[in-house]
């Protein structure tokens, strides 16, 4: 008994010392952040990586997201509820929830396992020394625009996620299901709030920072070598995932508990 | 790594390596430092002189923590206990971007060479002047390439890291090094894992390097024809301390018993096998 609450108190502890040093990581490439113009080839660059390459997964991942979720709306709401409101849960569920949520998962276990396994790779094999004894801060040249061009994109990938995502619920929807454009798109407008597109913006605004942030961290603390950068790269993205999901939790009720309340 | 703690021989350190005033010696003043690493203790109580515009080459056996001295001289890493004087300084009490500055005086030359594999050759021996200084990319490309040239490595420029051999990317490491026209290189073995011949062409950039810009070079080697070619002085480190020190022919003729076995390659002798 003894032993395992030392272990689960180890445990604590190791975990609470990541979540300092993360918390410091973080502070340093705020404080990196007025360094931001002078880094815009690179930023640029982590821009086109996030972004544009991330694009395909974005459109397959939000049009099965859309599909699947007008799939189960009809399913569970035909016997009880209008088909008219089939457009209005698939747009609540895709703009608050699932589209950020989803983005952050999805694209974002992609750009965590690329910083964590990157600088991971450059960690082992000296080269943020050798950055550090050129006397060019590897947390200004490598990280801050890394985590300045996740934090920008999610949002614009999480808008573009959710329209593909809304468009693969209305083509299933019209195509298999017996539900009319009208009605698909009658239900889209009705009870449609900025609010939750704005909600939802945040949101992956905030993920963006916590993928980032997790790939970013573990890459730069990597130890060992080809292993090294394997568990680096896998606890980033486990911690990236869980993190998320925990932070949506929360942003939740402050989102739609406190700030959004109608 | 050898555990001091754990040593059956009681080291002596080598002596006159320290001076009554760090502040007011122009060199490398090491005084005094300890690293430990878990329960490994590498470097204990460790002193060493590096006299301005000198190469030095530090030898010892694999794991004596010859890099960690290097490192703990630029402050990549931190000592637990000592202090490091560059020209006067104090290296541990500098502040984050004094010592950025003081970096900027250094060349370090990586074991594996360590370019930055998303650059080209080019772009990597330029990086430092793209970052520390205003120059257009034409300059900062010429430069980049006259330092490509003084390593023997015309033509290369568009080259990855990754298409290159050991002692090209060795070569491309020296060129990034020496870009800055740095007062001090630090070498750390410079010649290991390469062919004879290309790691005398090393030598021989080290020694044109040293004779071409006058730099103060620190060599980390257990590579001893490497270290009778290149040095004016030779310490050696075992144990976590500076053992022993002397030029070229006193290493030569020394009697030192842990200096002999290590330069005549003997399994037997103070310095053991494992």
């Amino acid at each position: 008994m003894i032993q395992m609450i030392r272990q689960v108190g180890r445990f604590a502890l190791a975990n609470l010392a990541v979540a300092g040093r993360g918390s410091l990581l973080l502070w340093a490439i705020i404080a990196q952040l007025p360094h931001a113009w002078s880094q815009r080839r690179e930023i640029s660059e982590q821009m086109h990586i996030v972004a544009i390459g991330s694009l395909p997964l974005v459109v397959t991942t939000s049009i099965f997201v859309g599909a699947v979720t007008a799939v189960q709306g009809v399913y569970q709401m035909e016997a009880y509820v209008p088909m008219k409101f089939l457009g209005t849960m698939i747009s609540k569920s895709v703009f608050i929830e699932l589209g950020p949520v989803l983005i952050a998962l999805v694209v974002g276990s992609r750009l965590c396992a690329n910083y964590a396994a990157e600088l991971g790779t450059m960690k082992v094999t000296e080269q943020l020394d050798a950055m550090s004894i050129m006397a060019i801060d590897p947390v200004r040249y490598l990280a801050m625009p890394r985590f300045v061009a996740t934090v920008l994109m999610f949002p614009v990938l999480t808008v573009f996620g959710d329209a593909i995502a809304i468009v693969g619920g209305y083509a299933v929807s019209v195509a298999t299901l017996d539900v009319t454009s009208s009605t698909f798109i009658e239900g889209l407008r009705m009870f449609y709030f900025h609010s939750d597109v704005l909600g939802g913006l945040v949101k992956s605004f905030i993920f963006g920072g916590i993928v980032a942030l997790s790939g970013i961290y573990f890459g730069m603390n990597t130890q060992g070598g080809a292993e090294g950068v394997g568990t680096s790269t896998m606890t980033a993205v486990v911690s990236s995932c869980l993190s998320v999901l925990v932070a949506d939790y929360v942003l939740a009720i402050i989102l739609f508990q406190i700030l959004f309340q109608k | 790594m050898n555990d001091v703690r754990n040593t059956k021989y009681e080291i002596p350190a080598a002596p006159d390596q320290r001076v009554a005033d760090p502040s007011s010696y122009r060199g490398i003043v090491i005084e005094g430092v300890s690293k430990r690493f878990g329960s490994k203790q590498v470097l204990e109580d460790c002193d060493l002189l590096i006299s301005k515009g000198e190469t030095l080459v530090i030898i010892g056996r694999s794991g004596e923590g010859k890099s960690v001295l290097l490192k703990n001289i630029v402050r990549l890493l931190e000592p637990d206990a000592g202090k490091i004087w560059i020209e006067g300084d104090s290296v541990t009490g500098l502040r984050r971007n004094d010592l950025m500055e003081l970096r900027k005086k250094f060349g370090f030359l990586f074991q594996g060479a360590a370019l930055f594999d998303s650059m080209t050759i080019c772009e990597n021996v330029g990086l430092m002047l793209q970052e520390h200084t205003n120059w257009s990319e034409e300059q900062v490309r010429a430069r980049a390439c006259e330092c490509l040239a003084m390593v023997g490595l015309e033509g290369a420029e568009t080259k990855l890291p990754s298409e290159l051999s050991g002692g090209m990317k060795k070569r491309a490491g020296l060129a990034r090094a020496i870009v800055m026209e740095p007062e001090y290189i630090l070498y750390d073995e410079p010649t290991t894992g390469l062919d004879p011949i290309t790691g005398d062409a090393i030598n021989d950039l080290i020694i044109k390097l040293q004779k071409t810009l006058g730099v103060t070079s620190i060599v980390v080697t257990h590579d001893m024809p490497s270290a009778f070619k290149i040095a004016d002085r030779i310490a050696m480190l075992s144990r976590g301390r500076i053992v022993y020190t002397g030029t070229v022919d006193e290493v030569r003729t020394t009697g030192h018993p842990m200096v002999r076995q290590f330069i005549e390659g003997n399994a037997e002798g103070p310095l053991g096998a494992f």
